[in-house]
Parts: C-alpha cells; sequence; structure tokens
C-alpha cells in the first residue's frame, strides 16, 4: 500500500500505454499546467521508469515522487 | 429488417471498409436486408502519403486526389456532408447539411488525423508542414529556392500521421542538396520529443547512426514550446532555442471534436480493444485507422489492414455468428532513406521492426505503390 501522502493537482492514466506514450501523455499535460501544479502519472509501463526521470532531469520541473506499490507505478512530477 | 451500417470517414479506412464490406455482404445489400453508408465531408478521397514529395518538387496535390465516388463500389449509399453530433443512445448520427438524423445498427468511426498547430504559439506563422495540400505547397516554394541557412525538422507533437515520414524528410532533404552541391551550406537539424530519434526504440537504433554519418544535427528530448515567426526561433519546454532559416514541423494532432462530444474518448481518439476494434464506451461502435487508439502507428496500412478485420467482424455480427477476426497489430511501412534509396518495416503487436538495408529497389517498391494505392482504396489490393 502506498505511503505517499501528496494530493495531485491532475491525473494522466496512461495504464496499457506502450512507451513512449506515458510519457507523452505526461508532455501534454504539463504543457497546460500552472506552476506548482503536481500531475500524477499512472503508467504500468517498465520504461516509464527511466523515461519520465530521464525527461524531467532535462526540465526545471521535479519528480518529488514514485509509487511503486501497487501492480503500476504512480509518478508524482511538480511542475516548474 | 435492414442492417444498417456507417461508416464515418472515407480516408483509407473508411474506403477500403466500404468496399470489402459491398464485396463480402454483396448478396444481403442486393436483397435491400443490409444497407452501408459511408459519410464524407469532402467528395474526393485523399491519399497523403504523396505529401512527402510535394516540397522537393516531385509530386503535385492533384496525385493523391481521387472522387470518392469514382473509387466506391456502387452499392455503397456516398452521403458528402458533416456529422455533427454521434447519438450512441438513440444509434443516430446528427448531419450538417442532410435532412433529418441518419439512424444506425453499427457504427464506424473513421475520421483520421487532423492538424492542431494554434497549440503551439507562433507555430503556425512561423513553421511549415507536409502533412496537409496546403502546407506542402507552401513549403515547397520555400525549399525549393532554399541555397543555403539552417533547416529544422522539429517533431512538435505525438502521436502524429507516419511516424517514419520526419526521419524520411530529413534522409530526403540531406540527398537532395547532397546531389545539388548545396549540402555544405545547408545545415539540417532533427528535433524529437523522448531520449531517442524515434517512438520505436528499434527504428530509433537503426536511424541515429544514419543521421550521424550523414551530419544531420540531432536534438532529442525537445518539446517545442513556442516559434518566434520574427526572431525565427523554435524554443523548448526543456529549455533550447533553436535558430531557423526554414523550419518544417509536424504539428500537434487531433481527431474530431464529435468523438469527445460523444463520450468516445480524448482529443478525437476512440479509445477501442486493440484487437477487436470496439469502442470501450458504446456498443455496437468501431473505429480503425488513425482515430482508434491502438497503440500502432497511425498509417495508412494500419486502417487498410483493420478494415480487412472490421469488415469480417461485421459480416459475421450482421450474419448472427461469433465474430472471430481479431487485428494483430501488423503494420508495414516504407521508410525513404534519401531520393533514390528506402527501407521496409514490418511488424505487429508482438514481433517488433528490423528495418531491411536501404536500397534502390525498395524505393521503386515504394512508389509504385503510391500509384498502386487506388487498387487498395478500390478493395483490389
Amino acid at each position: 500500500m502506498s505511503t505517499i501522502d501528496i494530493e495531485p493537482t491532475d491525473t494522466v492514466d496512461a495504464r496499457g500505454a506502450a512507451c513512449p506514450g506515458p510519457l507523452m501523455d505526461l508532455i501534454g499535460r504539463v504543457r497546460s499546467a500552472s506552476p506548482g501544479d503536481v500531475i500524477l502519472l499512472l503508467s504500468d509501463a517498465e520504461q516509464s521508469l527511466t523515461d519520465v526521470s530521464e525527461w524531467v532531469d532535462e526540465t526545471d520541473n521535479e519528480l518529488v515522487a514514485v509509487d511503486e506499490s501497487g501492480d503500476h507505478y504512480g509518478f508524482y512530477v511538480e511542475v516548474a | 429488417m435492414t442492417e444498417r451500417v456507417a461508416i464515418l470517414g472515407g480516408g483509407t479506412g473508411g474506403a477500403v471498409l466500404a468496399n470489402n464490406l459491398a464485396e463480402r455482404l454483396g448478396p444481403e445489400i442486393d436483397a435491400g436486408d443490409v444497407e452501408v453508408t459511408l459519410i464524407n465531408d469532402d467528395p474526393d478521397h485523399v491519399y497523403k502519403p504523396v505529401w512527402l514529395y510535394i516540397p522537393f518538387g516531385q509530386r503535385e496535390p492533384a496525385d493523391g486526389r481521387r472522387p470518392l465516388r469514382d473509387l466506391v463500389d456502387d452499392r455503397i449509399d456516398l452521403t458528402i456532408d458533416r456529422v455533427t453530433a454521434i447519438d450512441t443512445d438513440g444509434k443516430e448520427l446528427a448531419l450538417r447539411d442532410g435532412a433529418g438524423p441518419l439512424g444506425y445498427d453499427y457504427l464506424v468511426v473513421a475520421t483520421g488525423s487532423t492538424l492542431a498547430d494554434d497549440e503551439i504559439p507562433g507555430l503556425a506563422a512561423g513553421g511549415h508542414d507536409y502533412y496537409s495540400e496546403s502546407g506542402a505547397l507552401a513549403l515547397r516554394d520555400e525549399l525549393l529556392s532554399m541555397t543555403e541557412g539552417h533547416l529544422v525538422l522539429s517533431v512538435v507533437g505525438t502521436p502524429h500521421m507516419c511516424p517514419a515520414a520526419p526521419l524520411e524528410f530529413v534522409f530526403m532533404a540531406d540527398d537532395w542538396f547532397r546531389k545539388r552541391g548545396l549540402r555544405d551550406d545547408v545545415e539540417i537539424t532533427y528535433t524529437y520529443p523522448i531520449q531517442r530519434v524515434h517512438g520505436n526504440p528499434h527504428i530509433a537504433e537503426w536511424a541515429a547512426p544514419i543521421m550521424d554519418e550523414r551530419d544531420i544535427n540531432v536534438e532529442t528530448f525537445f518539446n517545442a514550446e513556442s516559434v518566434d515567426p520574427d526572431a525565427k526561433t523554435i524554443t523548448s519546454m526543456e529549455g533550447t532555442d533553436l535558430d531557423y532559416d526554414l523550419l518544417a514541423a509536424i504539428p500537434p494532432h487531433r481527431g474530431v471534436d464529435v468523438v469527445d462530444e460523444a463520450g468516445l474518448g480524448d482529443r478525437g481518439w476512440v479509445d477501442v480493444d486493440k484487437h477487436t476494434l470496439e469502442a470501450e464506451a458504446a456498443d455496437d461502435v468501431y473505429a480503425l485507422g488513425d482515430a482508434a487508439t491502438t497503440g500502432v502507428p497511425k498509417a495508412g496500412s494500419v486502417a487498410h489492414y483493420q478494415a480487412g478485420v472490421l469488415s469480417q467482424r461485421l459480416a459475421s455480427e450482421i450474419r448472427g455468428r461469433p465474430a472471430t477476426a481479431t487485428y494483430d497489430g501488423k503494420t508495414l511501412c516504407f521508410v525513404e532513406t534519401g531520393m533514390d534509396a528506402a527501407s521496409f518495416v514490418e511488424f505487429d503487436y508482438e514481433n517488433p521492426p528490423s528495418p531491411a538495408p536501404p536500397s534502390e529497389k525498395l524505393h521503386w517498391s515504394k512508389l509504385a505503390y503510391n500509384d498502386s494505392y487506388w487498387l487498395t482504396a478500390r478493395g483490389l489490393l
């Protein structure tokens, strides 16, 4: 069970999508987000573990938490 | 009682499906037991792959247009109109021009892709594209007169039609300028939103060394945020600025609004089961081609193969038999690697692509298929 206590501003459910779909869905949502928003990306693609963190490193956004406790991943990204 | 099939959209998927159904259900249609209606808002069928060649002065828009009536079997009711609403509970379509709603028993959404340049500030004014007739013609005007400077190809939106076409464009441009002795004066840069040069890792792994060999600059993790048409710069969300003299961009894509309004999906893409192509949100509704979110490329070959599957499924449903045909993700694509060489890929949900070594034979195969395409649209090939 998740111990992450963050209330996301918005959730992007990309479960079932193959890479790079989840990352592109996240980027699309970040485009329209406001600074300080936290976007939760749900993905069951293993590749998202590297895709998301590598992309966030290229930007001023921050990956504040990753939930790996369930049958899918949850990436919490705070928008710069 | 007559079973009514409505096909919304007369692109590759819609046209091939209509002709396939006419062939498969011919006796039932002749007996009045089945009606198939194809609805399109343009009297012409448009074959978009022609547009890649227009900027290089090799093809004309007319090469990719033919009247739908000439391509579609006479047993199909062709309606030139615009669907303004889909009522999946009442099973009817509202039409812009036609009198009264059009009822259906089975609906196939084949509405394809549209361009959404307006999602990126400055893109429409500062960029060009070859993903529309008008865009390809405007790009041709610029490209044919370009003798020096910086040509930037930026993949702004994904998913987009024909995922190979951005690679093809820079490979062709490189070869085209090189053969004309201008390559030393024209810098070429390719940008892509993720950390590799193509969404599919196998194709990216194949393409990256070719770009390196040909001195095509690559900017990965480049998600265009804005374009400044006066300063001629494109800026990414990641904070990179690129100066350009000519910007060829792949604009963001969307489907059509009626899909969202009917609750069938987001951004105009219909959520479907990727094997049966049945819509997740409504009964007796299917989608194929660009409009369907199957995860495979938005490409004509996909729409073509999906149309064959849907034709079998619909015929089974109408005849009261279990529908067993399923789509396996089959995708086929020729990839131009220059002005006279091409590669070829074929893949599906289970088997990844393995690009063939580029050859002149594959280039001519691609051009030959582009002309043979009209047999595909007719349901013959």
